[in-house]
């Protein structure tokens, strides 16, 4: 049951308070201990989030609970003073240098993508989590999960097209990953179980989705990118991601594409 | 009543569909089970989407205390996978709940679930077939005219008994999210589905049309923050019905104040004790199952560590509050982690309402007696079920702990064998436990009535 090959100070009552112990609101420690569990339980819950089982439809109370615990846990930091100092050493990391490597704790077995073209298939997802263990600095940026799109990496055309933007996105980055509006909180993992229910006819959130959508909506680059930063959407949240709201911070792409968006996606998540 | 050192529970039946492997078929795994309003029939609904129904036999007047046995009566398919085209996502067959309707004639009838679609089915008994057509021979064939010469009137002849199923309704397309909960009102013509964030309340007889009557889905989707987990009729009173909430409150709602009803009649909340605040709070105090007691005066809610026994009449806090398995206290990281923390466990009244049963884990299930404030753990497995065997009550101590012998540590429990789904014999002492794909039927030998 429980993870092998991890660390587990949570249940030990001699060391700080654990996460799943009592904490008075006065008395919060920035131990390094209590901050390193919390980030752990961040990044779990950030996972935990984005991966669904796409075959059949994700439940929906366990993804409230999860929400609502990355939302307690962003609070908390927003009041430590720590959230700003994360989220700004996000946007400072282009490129990831180290891939990192997978902990038992917070990552599924590495299958590989199936190639096919199906829509119905279902998308495995590789996840590179890592918890740095330097304790000096909270500003870890850390915990990206990367997908690696199997359908998408084949096409010949999208190699293309990375190679074009790539200075011109690079830029973009560190603005973007800032400029997360917080109407997209929750977004990603919401706004897709709202686009995915049959909706009368004449809806007209879908009639405003279609009226907004700008013309970078024809541009290869953008939709791949859409797609890829939310493997687990399927057909019709193409039109979710396409929404001006998303367009912008999904229309980068780098030869760190794939971190970067990982990075957007986790900030539209968690703030 | 079923406690150490009183009338002990001894296993009745043992429907075990796998012996002896640890494979189980995922399909077999029971999702539901439930007594009728006599308790002569039992049923249970599986992954697969298949309903067991289990009829008790009738007690053998020879012995003393020969209590029937449970037997299976009938097997059907009650529902398909399907697969929804707009969403691109398949629509499990398993069935969630299973809900009787009070018997009003020979047959009987069930309401069985999936997360879409409620389905009413017919359940009789056929023991008489007619012979002697005058059109048609023995085994069905047409007659040549020429050879019937006299008319005969055709006549009853009994036969062996067959159980027909048949599906008289279908209740489909009212729900976006995934149903719970159904509800049989005590109007014996009305029930209600509670999905995530809706109820809807139908007419038995009206399978294109449903009220909805509970709604809480928010304009955006982003402001979600709390889903409906269970949702249950009154007893006696059909304008009354309750429901659950995520954050752990309930919800009582009358039907004659709105047709909307948003705005509950009386909210259940227990403040939260800010000092034992953390991370998981919000998550163990999720509602997993709400019943009325049979009285309908108390409510029974069931959240992760803990089973509370509410009054109607008392908003501010529960009335009771039994503790399943608070060693898991401490571990709640790991078990958010293995996503254990999520489980929805079921609970259950007896008849009397003195005594209520919950599962736990490792195949362990709790019975807390309301009056005597003695509780006892049980196991519902293989090796300690010879049926007439007594079960042996179990106790699962802390790690590193003073342990006796037969203790369990806290460590070693199988999390994997959960008891989420269990059922209390209407008026009797004899209860139906689910570990995984098997059937558990436990009797209490000496008292079967009920105190």
């Amino acid at each position: 049951m429980f993870a092998k090959g991890t660390k587990r100070k949570f249940s030990d009552p001699g060391e700080e308070p654990a996460l799943g112990a009592e904490l008075g609101p006065v008395v919060r420690p920035l131990s390094s201990t209590y901050s390193l569990q919390r980030q752990s339980l961040l990044d779990m819950s950030l996972i935990k989030l984005q991966l669904c089982h796409m075959l059949v439809e994700p439940n929906l109370c366990r993804s409230v609970l999860i929400a609502n615990t990355v939302r307690q846990i962003q609070e908390e930091m927003t009041q430590d003073g720590t959230w700003q100092i994360m989220t700004q050493a996000l946007a400072a990391a282009q490129c990831p240098a180290d891939r990192l490597v997978a902990t038992e704790v917070l990552c599924r077995p590495s299958e590989a993508l199936a190639a096919a073209q199906k829509e119905e298939e279902e998308e495995e997802v590789v996840v590179a989590a890592a918890m740095e263990e330097d304790v000096d600095s909270e500003a870890n940026p850390l915990s990206s999960s990367s997908f690696l799109p199997a359908p998408f990496g084949a096409e010949p055309g999208w190699e293309d097209e990375e190679d074009d933007s790539e200075d011109e996105d690079s830029e973009e980055c560190p603005s973007d990953a800032e400029d997360v509006p917080d109407s997209r909180r929750g977004d990603q993992v919401f706004g897709t179980f709202e686009i995915k229910h049959p909706a009368p006819p004449p809806d007209p959130a879908l009639e405003e989705l279609f009226s907004d959508v700008d013309p970078s909506y024809y541009d290869l680059d953008t939709v791949l990118t859409g797609m890829q930063s939310t493997p687990k959407m399927g057909p019709y949240d193409l039109l979710d991601s396409l929404s001006p709201h998303a367009a912008p911070a999904l229309s980068t792409g780098t030869s760190c594409r794939s971190d970067l968006n990982e990075l957007d996606h986790i900030m539209e998540i968690i703030s | 009543m079923g406690e150490d050192t009183d009338a002990p529970l001894t296993p009745l039946n043992h429907r075990g569909f796998l012996p002896d492997h640890n494979y189980v078929t995922e399909a077999d795994i029971i999702s539901t089970v439930e007594f009728n309003h006599t308790g002569e029939l039992l049923a249970t609904g599986d992954k697969g989407g298949r309903v067991v129904i289990f009829q008790r036999e009738p007690e053998s007047k020879n012995e003393l205390f020969s209590q029937g046995e449970y037997n299976v009566y009938s097997t059907f398919q009650s529902h398909e996978p399907e697969f929804d085209y707009l969403k691109s996502l398949e629509i499990e067959e398993k069935i969630n709940k299973i809900r009787w309707l009070p018997q009003q004639n020979a047959a009987h009838f069930l309401l069985s679930t999936n997360d879409k679609t409620i389905k009413l089915w017919k359940v009789s008994e056929r023991d008489k077939r007619p012979e002697g057509y005058n059109l048609k021979d023995e085994e069905g064939r047409i007659k040549d005219l020429s050879t019937v010469t006299s008319l005969q009137v055709p006549v009853l002849k009994p036969m062996d008994l067959m159980v027909e199923v048949s599906p008289r309704r279908l209740f489909a397309n009212a729900h976006t999210y995934h149903v719970n909960s159904i509800s049989v009102n005590s109007d014996y013509q009305t029930y209600m589905s509670a999905d995530d964030l809706r109820i809807n309340l139908w007419h038995l007889d009206i399978t294109d049309r449903s009220f909805n009557i509970v709604d809480i889905k928010p304009v955006n989707m982003e402001d979600l923050t709390e889903v409906i987990t269970a949702a249950e009729f009154h007893p006696h009173h059909c304008n009354l019905f309750v429901y659950s909430s995520s954050k752990g409150t309930l919800r009582l709602c009358d039907m004659r104040e709105a047709a909307l009803c948003d705005k509950h009649s009386k909210l259940f909340e227990e403040p939260e004790d800010p000092s034992s605040r953390s991370f998981f709070s919000e998550i163990i105090s999720s509602v997993s199952d709400v019943k009325f007691s049979h009285s309908g005066r108390y409510l029974l809610t069931r959240d992760y560590l803990t089973a509370k026994v509410w009054d109607l009449n008392m908003e501010s806090k529960p009335l009771e509050t039994y503790q399943v398995h608070d060693y898991l206290r401490s571990k709640l990281c790991s078990l958010y982690e293995n996503d254990c923390i999520f489980d929805k466990f079921e609970c259950a009244w007896n008849g009397s309402d003195s005594v209520i049963m919950t599962g736990a884990y490792n195949n362990f299930f709790r019975m807390f007696d309301r009056n005597t404030k003695r509780d006892v753990t049980l196991e519902a497995s293989r090796e300690s079920s010879k049926p007439r065997a007594v079960l042996k009550p179990r106790r699962v101590c802390a790690a590193g702990g003073k342990r006796r012998k037969d203790d369990i540590s806290v460590d070693s429990l199988d999390f994997t064998k959960k008891i989420l789904h269990t059922a209390w014999h209407p008026t009797e002492n004899i209860i139906a436990i689910a570990a995984t794909n098997n059937l558990y039927i436990f009797q209490d030998k000496l008292n079967s009535e009920m105190h």
